[in-house]
């Protein structure tokens, strides 16, 4: 996926958790990418997201602490 | 095997709960009160003669056939108009009724052409029968007065005589054999709604008439078969039957069309279908049908088919036809080479939603035991993966709350996002029943769909939102009704966290959230949402029905969410005539859900994560299963591209054309080493595939489909898989040719083992479907009978949860550039992609894809009705005529996606729901413009495709299609 799309399809999740209560906004951000996101998507999330955060809402950056990094063999 | 005979009580049952006792011939009966003595009678097993009685419209007494003699009541009423009394004495057959009936039989048949044994109804002919029931046996008028039946009378042309309407591509209408007894007519009315025929003239001058003394073809007849059905006589005749003959046996299936899941009875001689007859016992259709199920059955024997499996090294390479074993041995080599090549993970599969759940359950069970891995998804993905995670975070279940009996109790319908009329007409025919009992209807739609305003139906609110305003507009239908006090407290406060909806509640009582501020962008005026929101909350039950224009948006989930909020805030839920009722698009979109279809998503919803879920299949199938979700369809794609995804196997569905922007779907899949299509046809994907796995038809299958209200029905085999194997038995020697030791020899197996590991299906089996006909999941120890409702007592989840929504404009917006919003959709005659209807004559209603737009824009661009205009999005552009009607608003037009020679999908985009990628289907900013031919895309498509579709003979490369 192209790193722009990655980013973009992130960001949309966060926008949905923004309007959530907010003790339920990082959590749900990094929840939803554990439960939905292939392994190779989070690779790539920490791929780019490790090099710069630029582009990212700040919530998807605080989820990242949360998100289960995949191991490196294919996924 | 025998035909089956459905017992014809005359008129429809009662629903009274107080039972009268009466006497007929001697018996005596009980029975509900305000049931007819005719009904009565054939309870009691005595069959009244009758010619204009039928039950499944309401009695009229026109043919005085059906006349009785009543203890204590002067002369013969009808019976089927007469009510039963407590104690009433009934006789049948008396020396008066029958003098009666002889002379009426003698006069129907003194209009009647007495070619009986080259008659198309010959064996099923009730004029035929009650002629021998009641002992006719002289006509003493003969034929030489006024009559309907000749075309001359006297060599003179005889002005009464109408030749055969033949116009309607599966039926025919004879005036000739009419005895105007009006079932058609009634039930055009009352079973279709559709009010398309009447009679026309008086006296002896009358005869049924399709619109205006029209054609059934130019009439606005929907050939959804009611009429047909419902003649006594060869008036109204499928033309399968005057081709064929009568039927000999017959077996009850279910359609393989959309989510309604009507059953059939197939009538059959042989092994040829003679026809398709909706079954009176069928739970979703109740003896109902549209044209699709009932007539649009041929491309099950259409040349195009392809029997043999096939293979090829490069998709520029023509086809190869292969054995069955060297193309299993085939795909088994390459997706083990993919493999250990790039990875475990480098392939994938998908389901079909047009299977049963038997074979889907078996397609994802070799991907996750055979593969290694979870990539695998289903076309729901692309239609409704939002309802399944919305509502599964609102009630914990991912499904319609009611069974489709449940509209007949309703009283407010909000219908979003859906034109059942043409997605799922069956269930329209129910609604629109409903609606003129009285039932309210609210219609949420940028398009005047025709429930706003058609026969004897009218929308009380039509709010007609900006496509992509679905939660702002819901949203303030919310605001209305908790700034208002309109709703259901008592019901919060037992069903839901009480905290969560007062967050909830001061969320949408924001002023933000008004209709007045929401009416600027949503463009719907504000005093409709507080007329609608008012209605809904305090019009007795009110259910919510939805469609593809709530889910296929960016913001999908969050409309579904808005949606549970809207039913638990007004307590409309848990009980027969209210609920959330997603309409499902395919024939088994629920099944394939249900089944485990979902990349990160077992049987039975349960996440992948789970380690004891894990477990159970873990232990049965012996294989360790990968706690990781897989990739979803775009997400696939996106992989292919990247070359980290290189093999696929589809199993009847076709991505390349039913997938958003199809330009990225073509690069996904060419960038593919082994993409193994399974289906009837060459379809559109198997452009760009190595191997292609002729699939069967529904009819050559045993298994079961899920309807939209999650009922399984049986599906069974009326004839032998054409292609040799059915659609199980493929995946099963696939997956043996992949070193599994799968030993199925039926599919009642295969569902034996969904029983054994799905708590829902628990209790479901072969032989629990043959007695109950059919169940409703969750079916278990605690509901050994199914759920017709769900979320009785409390949500299955314990608590409801309210969500917030908040209303997130899409990125795809109209500009300078492209300045319309273009949404898409379906037609009644066309079913999805259209591989299977456009093999059929319903091309008749529907030969290609049109661009509805407005006078307005129209004008400004210079384009007249049926002009070829281009449409142009930022994805792509494609040609294709325009038709020019007010059902859309301007700023908006609509195109359906049934014709791969239009390709819709290439234009829409990649944008997609937020939490589940079901892709933005229905806003798309778009320009429209003249053109004087096909695009540069379509021109190199067609070439491409023609390319990809030959097949090697012995003597020279032909094209298959």
């Amino acid at each position: 996926m192209s790193p722009d799309k990655l980013r973009y399809q992130a960001n949309q999740i966060a926008t949905f958790f923004a309007s959530q209560p907010e003790e339920e906004q990082v959590e749900g951000v990094a929840d939803h990418i554990n439960k939905f996101w292939d392994p190779r998507m989070r690779r790539q999330l920490f791929e780019i997201a490790d090099q710069s955060t630029e582009g990212f809402k700040p919530m998807v950056v605080a989820a990242l602490a949360k998100i289960r990094r995949p191991e490196s063999v294919a996924g | 095997m025998s035909l089956i005979q459905e017992i014809d009580y005359g008129t429809p049952a009662s629903r009274a709960e107080k039972t009268v006792r009466l006497v007929i011939d001697g018996t005596t009966i009980d029975v509900p009160e305000g049931t007819s003595v005719m009904r009565a009678s054939m309870e009691a097993g005595i069959k009244v003669p009758k010619l204009c009685a039928t039950d499944m419209v309401d009695a009229f007494g026109s043919c005085r056939l059906c006349l009785v003699e009543i203890e204590g009541r002067n002369g013969t009423p009808a019976s089927c108009t007469t009510p039963v009394a407590e104690g009433m004495v009934v006789h049948t057959q008396t020396g008066r009724l029958k003098d009666i009936r002889r002379g009426v039989m003698e006069l129907y048949i003194s209009d009647h052409p007495l070619d009986c044994l080259t008659c198309a109804a010959n064996g099923d002919c009730e004029l035929q029968d009650m002629a021998g029931a009641v002992g006719l046996r002289d006509v003493r008028y003969g034929y030489e007065g006024h009559n309907h039946v000749k075309a001359r009378d006297n060599g003179e042309a005889n002005p009464r005589y109408m030749a055969k309407d033949e116009s309607n591509p599966y039926f025919t209408y004879d005036p000739a054999k009419c005895i105007v007894c009006s079932r058609c007519v009634r039930a055009c009315e009352e079973v279709q709604g559709t009010f398309a025929l009447t009679i026309e003239g008086r006296g002896f001058d009358s005869r049924v008439s399709p619109g205006m003394h029209e054609s059934f073809m130019n009439s606005e007849c929907v050939s959804c078969g009611a009429c047909v059905q419902a003649c006594p006589t060869a008036t109204l005749t499928e033309k399968s039957v005057i081709a064929i003959g009568q039927p000999e046996h017959s077996v009850v299936t279910t359609c393989a069309y959309c989510g309604v899941g009507c059953s059939f009875k197939a009538e059959m001689r042989g092994e040829e279908v003679v026809r398709m007859v909706p079954w009176k016992d069928g739970k979703a259709n109740r003896g109902h049908s549209c044209v699709k199920g009932r007539f649009a059955w041929g491309y099950a024997t259409h040349k195009d088919r392809i029997l043999n499996p096939m293979v090829r090294e490069k998709i520029t390479d023509p086809w190869r036809e292969v054995t069955w074993d060297e193309a299993f041995a085939h795909v088994a080599k390459e997706f083990r080479r993919i493999q250990y090549q790039y990875g475990k993970g480098a392939i994938g599969g998908i389901t079909s939603s047009r299977c049963t759940n038997e074979e889907t359950f078996l397609v994802q069970k070799l991907v996750r035991a055979g593969f290694g891995n979870n990539n695998v998804d289903t076309c729901a993905r692309v239609c409704h993966s939002p309802t399944g995670y919305g509502l599964g975070k609102a009630f914990g279940t991912s499904a319609g709350t009611q069974d489709f009996d449940s509209v007949e109790h309703t009283d407010v319908v909000i219908l979003i996002g859906a034109n059942p009329t043409d997605g799922h007409p069956v269930f329209a025919s129910r609604l629109k029943k409903r609606l003129r009992q009285g039932a309210k209807l609210i219609v949420i739609d940028p398009r005047r769909i025709d429930l706003v305003r058609s026969a004897h139906v009218e929308a009380s609110h039509h709010l007609p939102l900006k496509p992509g305003t679905n939660v702002a507009v819901l949203t303030a239908l919310a605001h209305v009704i908790v700034t208002e006090g309109l709703f259901d407290e008592a019901f919060i406060r037992e069903r839901c966290d009480w905290s969560e909806f007062e967050d909830w509640a001061s969320f949408v009582a924001e002023p933000a959230h008004s209709p007045e501020a929401t009416e600027q962008f949503t463009g719907v005026p504000a005093e409709e949402v507080r007329g609608a929101a008012r209605l809904y909350a305090r019009g007795g039950n009110g259910a919510i029905y939805y469609g593809l224009g709530v889910t296929e948006h960016s913001q999908g989930s969050t409309t579904v969410m808005a949606i549970a909020n809207l039913a638990m805030v007004t307590g409309n839920i848990g009980r027969p005539g209210v609920g959330v009722n997603p309409l499902r698009g395919q024939n088994n979109v629920q099944g394939a859900c249900d089944m485990g279809s979902f990349p990160h998503e077992l049987p039975g919803y349960r996440h992948i994560s789970g380690a004891e879920v894990r477990d159970v299949f873990e232990k049965l199938w012996g294989v360790e299963l990968n706690p990781e979700p897989g990739l979803r369809i775009p997400n696939m794609l996106d992989a292919a591209v990247d070359g980290t995804f290189r093999g696929i196997y589809i199993q009847g569905e076709d991505i390349l054309q039913s997938d958003p922007d199809t330009r990225h779907v073509q690069a996904g899949l060419a960038a593919m080493e082994c993409v193994v299509v399974h289906d009837l046809f060459l379809n559109e994907t198997a452009n760009y595939a190595h191997v292609f796995l002729p699939g069967s038809t529904f009819l050559e299958k045993d298994g079961t489909f899920t309807n939209a209200e999650r009922r399984i029905n049986r599906v069974r085999k009326v004839m032998s898989p054409k292609n040799g194997l059915a659609d199980w038995e493929v995946t099963l020697k696939l997956a043996q040719a992949m070193g599994l030791n799968w030993a199925y020899s039926h599919p009642s197996q295969i569902m034996d083992e969904i029983a054994l590991t799905t708590p829902s299906f628990a209790s479901v089996s072969y032989k629990l479907l043959e007695e109950k006909g059919s169940v409703q999941w969750p079916c278990n120890e605690a509901r050994p009978d199914g759920t017709p409702v769900m979320h009785l007592d409390g949500f299955v989840r314990g608590k409801g949860k309210f969500i917030r929504t908040e209303y997130v404009a899409t990125d795809e917006r109209s500009g300078p550039r492209f300045p319309l919003l273009l949404t898409t959709g379906r037609i009644l005659s066309q079913y999805n992609v259209g591989a299977q209807t456009r093999r059929t004559d319903n091309v008749a209603w529907h030969a290609e894809d049109l661009l509805e737009i407005h006078p307005h824009d129209a004008e400004q661009r210079g384009i007249r009705d049926g002009d070829l205009v281009k449409l142009a999005s930022r994805s792509g552009e494609t040609a294709l005529r325009a038709k020019i009607t007010e059902r859309v608003a301007p700023g908006v037009v609509y195109t359906t996606f049934h014709h791969p020679g239009t390709q819709a999908n290439v234009i829409t985009t990649d944008y997609t729901d937020w939490a589940t990628n079901c892709p933005e289907y229905k806003v798309t900013a778009v320009q429209v413009s003249p053109s004087n031919g096909p695009t540069v895309w379509q021109r190199e498509y067609d070439a491409q495709a023609a390319q990809s579709r030959r097949i090697a003979t012995e003597a020279a490369l032909e094209p298959a299609e």
